[in-house]
């Protein structure tokens, strides 16, 4: 049975999408200083949304590359859901041009003042100084303002380079997502096995690009936030957070969609495998967690250590309370093979540690862009709610253009045959 | 009912039938070994022996014999440490975590990689064990009480979170292992003739009867076990690499070392099984169960694997000229170009770019190639332990006590003693204990069997 966006749906988004667009216009001038408040919460959501179209891709490319077949049944849905990469990538173009244009300050890398050592004296006090690094210069004095760590960062995070890199990660990124699907649609046509097994080429290209690319994005995007901070691990820290986003998503859309007498062929065994993925990054996830806070608290050195500083010290609750949800709730409820099957649990489950992690994502980008002066009221959920209307809408619209589950792949037999 | 992929490729080749299987397994532990087994033993017992001697030397004499010094404080003795926990990984991973993804060309290694996998962690442990110097307080290890002796374990060491990470590991992966072996004893139990080893087999096994109420409990312990041990195979290595990145030492604290050890680990101890399975499969005419289909998968674990280990390195690389901090920017300009460039070179070479050529798939369907890759991968991963240890101690904060480590025949002797009684223990296992889960490889044989298979497509 073919999936229909019913106008009851489309209203619905409809209304989160203005609701959203209401928050975002009231949200603004309340917030005069560079609208700090307003750009964070447009990167908090902008990252969320994109991130669980990226790992949903990542996904579907390692069940390519793997040759598994449990999930066939479901790989329209990750398809579906991949789509929204396009919109997302637009959110995020929009608010690196933001920070490019100097309209908030959310990358102190971005602001020339902290990069350069010298300031022309005369124009100290008008509204663009101009700054150098030549000594030399007629008019140069010293800049109190320059920050030798950052300027030591510059041959890395530069404007020019920074969008480069961005265009590459988008650019390269939507092309798979965009050759997935036409291959896919394509298999519905034609069937046969020659597009299967060049599925799993492309997505072995696809996984080592990725591989390198999932942790330079989100050094790019989250971690030069906080510019003087680094840690190794932030990378895959922040891929486990997609990946798990993603699961997440996957587990509630496919319940939606069941509920609605949709993927019949979706049976037990399979709802059991996507709730047991979900229950198993969650444990990678607070795996990683804890990995850079211990080490990090541990060794106590004050280049690191400040990152958790700030966020023990302003957002104390928020910050434990999110790692003991994403953590123990699945590890709790989950564990059973029961509960796995059960709709109740894994939706219940899957909602509450969907907020957690788009609170996870709000702690990595607040601390260090609001800092002290963070607020819950109605920007940030409006602006969640907003978001979350555009993705399901975008997510929706593409369930309904091709069959909710494929044909002719040479796995779907078998996966519709799973029983564990 | 399950029902498999026509485009999937047979597990166990040729025309196999329920007791041909029994019968290869038991070939090597009813008959006779051949001159072979007894040839590799002997010089494998050689080594043992050698380094047995060493280690009684060092006990006698003590650490000094070793060539660490003030600056080197640890170097062989935790490189070695290392590297045989990290072998002692791919057992549980392939017991374990690839039973929880169900499979199924794991039942044709997964038992002779536990084996592996107990005696490399046995391995591992002899080494903080005689790094002690007076092996016999060991048990000050342990948590004892005050009353006992004067001293109470520090709870905030890695090291002693290592103890109980190892212990349990250990524990888990033998009883994981022991689990598996016994309808496999029993089987071998009802097929000896001899007294003796009908009576040792039958002990063994525990007086298995094989109804359906034991099989059902075997299953579901299995699972359980299954999701007991898929958590220590990512905490022991976690928290081994623990034992450097909680430090303050350039070069040793960062972040990423827990789930790249973990990585790292996988990596070595695939390319340990494949170099044990391949003289194996060999010797002991397993050639249709372990097959060129499995090693390829093996191999694709290897590339992954080495593609992570790959991101790591380059991730701190990048990330110690990132952080500004001029220490840890230092530690890796001495490691890539100070006096032991040649470790740094060495792992980057075996470890990140040779396995790159097993996207070929013709390299990494052969057999020849695929041996001499995992010996290259064995190398490459004891260099990475030894420039992680070595090249990060021997220039420290303080250029006065910068120095090298050299090692005496001591620290080469107990090294290729641990590598001798290592093969003892698994010539031993080869040749009294059914190499294969014979009675695992039983179910899959009407979905996976070649000769099944193709009558199925013929239908």
């Amino acid at each position: 049975m073919d999936f229909i966006f019913t106008n009851k749906s489309k209203i619905t988004f409809a209304i989160f999408m203005a609701i959203g667009l209401i928050a975002l216009i009231v949200g603004m001038p309340h917030d005069a200083e560079s609208n700090t408040r307003f750009w964070a919460n447009i990167l908090v959501n902008g990252f969320f949304f994109f991130g669980i179209s990226l790992g949903t891709l990542f996904f579907l490319a390692l069940q390519y590359a793997t040759e598994a077949s449990y999930l066939t049944v479901l790989k329209r849905v990750f398809e579906g859901i991949s789509q929204y990469m396009w919109v997302g990538a637009i959110t995020l173009i929009i608010f690196f041009a933001a920070c490019s244009l100097h309209w908030n300050h959310i990358y102190h890398w971005m602001d020339p003042a902290a990069t350069h050592e010298f300031v022309i004296e005369g124009t100290i006090d008008s509204a663009h100084p101009e700054y150098t690094n030549d000594a030399t210069v007629e008019g140069a004095i010293e800049n109190h303002h320059y920050d030798s760590i950052i300027a030591g960062k510059t041959a890395y995070l530069n404007q020019g380079f920074f969008w480069l890199r961005t265009i590459a990660y988008l650019a390269v990124w939507l092309f798979f997502v965009n050759l997935f699907r036409k291959r896919s649609l394509k298999e519905d046509q034609e069937g046969g096995t020659k597009i299967h097994f060049k599925n799993m080429v492309y997505s072995a290209i696809f996984l080592v690009f990725f591989a390198y690319t999932s942790s330079t994005a989100s050094w790019d995007w989250l971690m030069s936030i906080d510019t003087h901070w680094f840690s190794t691990l932030f990378g895959w820290y922040v891929f486990s957070g997609i990946w798990v986003s993603a699961m997440i998503t996957i587990v509630l859309l496919t319940l939606y969609l069941k509920s609605k007498g949709y993927l019949e062929v979706v049976n037990k065994s399979h709802m059991h495998d996507i709730t047991k993925w979900m229950f198993a990054i969650s444990f990678l996830w607070s795996y990683l967690w804890f990995s850079q806070f211990m080490l990090i608290w541990y060794s106590n050195i004050p280049e690191e250590v400040t990152y958790y500083m700030t966020r023990i010290e302003h957002y104390r609750g928020l910050f434990f309370g999110v790692f003991a949800v994403n953590f123990i709730m699945p590890m709790v409820i989950l564990m059973s093979r029961d509960s796995k099957r059960s709709i109740g649990y894994a939706l219940v489950v899957g909602i509450v540690i969907f907020i957690g992690h788009w609170l996870d994502v709000f702690l990595m980008v607040m601390p260090g862009t609001v800092g002290s002066h963070w607020h819950f009221g109605f920007l940030e959920i409006g602006t969640f709610i907003g978001f979350l209307g555009l993705f399901l809408f975008t997510v929706f619209r593409s369930l309904a253009k091709a069959p909710l589950v494929v044909k002719n792949h040479p796995f779907l037999d078998e996966s519709k045959h799973l029983h564990i | 009912m399950h029902q498999e992929s026509a485009i999937r490729e047979p597990l166990i080749l040729g025309d196999k039938s329920y007791s041909d299987i029994t019968n290869d397994v038991l070939k090597p532990i009813v008959g006779k070994a051949d001159r072979s087994w007894y040839i590799v033993f002997g010089l494998a017992s050689v080594m043992a022996l050698w380094g047995i001697g060493c280690i009684l030397y060092l006990l006698g004499t003590g650490i000094g014999t070793w060539g660490l010094n003030k600056t080197v404080g640890w170097a062989w003795d935790i490189t070695n440490f290392v590297w045989w926990v990290g072998i002692g990984h791919a057992g549980t991973l392939i017991s374990a975590v690839l039973l929880l993804f169900r499979q199924k060309w794991r039942m044709a290694i997964n038992r002779s990689a536990e084996a592996m996998t107990i005696f490399a962690v046995m391995m591992a442990a002899v080494w903080p064990g005689i790094h002690m110097g007076r092996i016999w307080l060991a048990y000050f290890v342990f948590p004892l009480p005050n009353q006992f002796g004067s001293l109470w374990v520090n709870f905030n060491s890695p090291l002693l979170w290592d103890v109980f990470a190892i212990s349990t590991y250990f524990s888990v992966s033998l009883v994981f292992w022991y689990i598996g072996l016994i309808p496999d004893f029993a089987t071998i139990r009802d097929k000896v003739t001899q007294v003796v080893p009908k009576k040792v087999y039958g002990l063994l096994a525990f007086g298995w009867t094989g109804n359906a109420k034991a099989w059902n409990r075997f299953e579901e312990v299995s699972l359980v076990l299954a999701g007991l041990a898929t958590p220590l195979v990512f905490s022991v290595h976690s928290i081994v690499s623990m034992d450097f990145a909680t430090s303050v030492i350039p070069g040793w604290h960062t972040t990423i070392f827990p789930p790249y050890f973990v990585a790292g680990a996988v990596f070595s101890g695939f390319a340990m099984v494949n170099t044990l399975l391949i003289i194996m499969r060999k010797v002991l005419n397993l050639e249709n169960y372990i097959h060129i289909k499995h090693i390829e998968y093996m191999n694709i674990v290897i590339i992954v694997t080495g593609s992570i280990v790959g991101v790591a390195y380059l991730t701190e690389l990048f990330v110690s000229w990132y952080s500004g901090v001029e220490y840890e920017s230092y530690a890796f300009i001495n490691r890539a170009t100070g006096p032991y460039w040649w470790a740094y070179w060495a792992m980057m070479t075996c470890n990140v770019i040779s396995p790159q050529v097993f996207w070929f798939k013709k390299l990494r369907t052969n057999i020849t190639f695929t041996f001499f890759m995992s010996i290259i991968v064995n190398i490459g991963m004891w260099f990475e332990r030894f420039v992680i240890i070595v090249t990060s101690l021997h220039r420290d904060y303080l250029p006065s006590s910068w120095t090298m480590f050299h090692p005496t025949f001591v620290d080469i002797g107990c090294f290729i003693g641990t590598i001798g009684i290592f093969f003892v223990l698994f010539l031993l296992f080869a040749r009294f204990f059914p190499v294969l889960a014979l009675n695992e490889l039983k179910s899959i044989l009407k979905s996976s069997g070649e000769a099944y298979k193709k009558q199925t497509l013929e239908h």
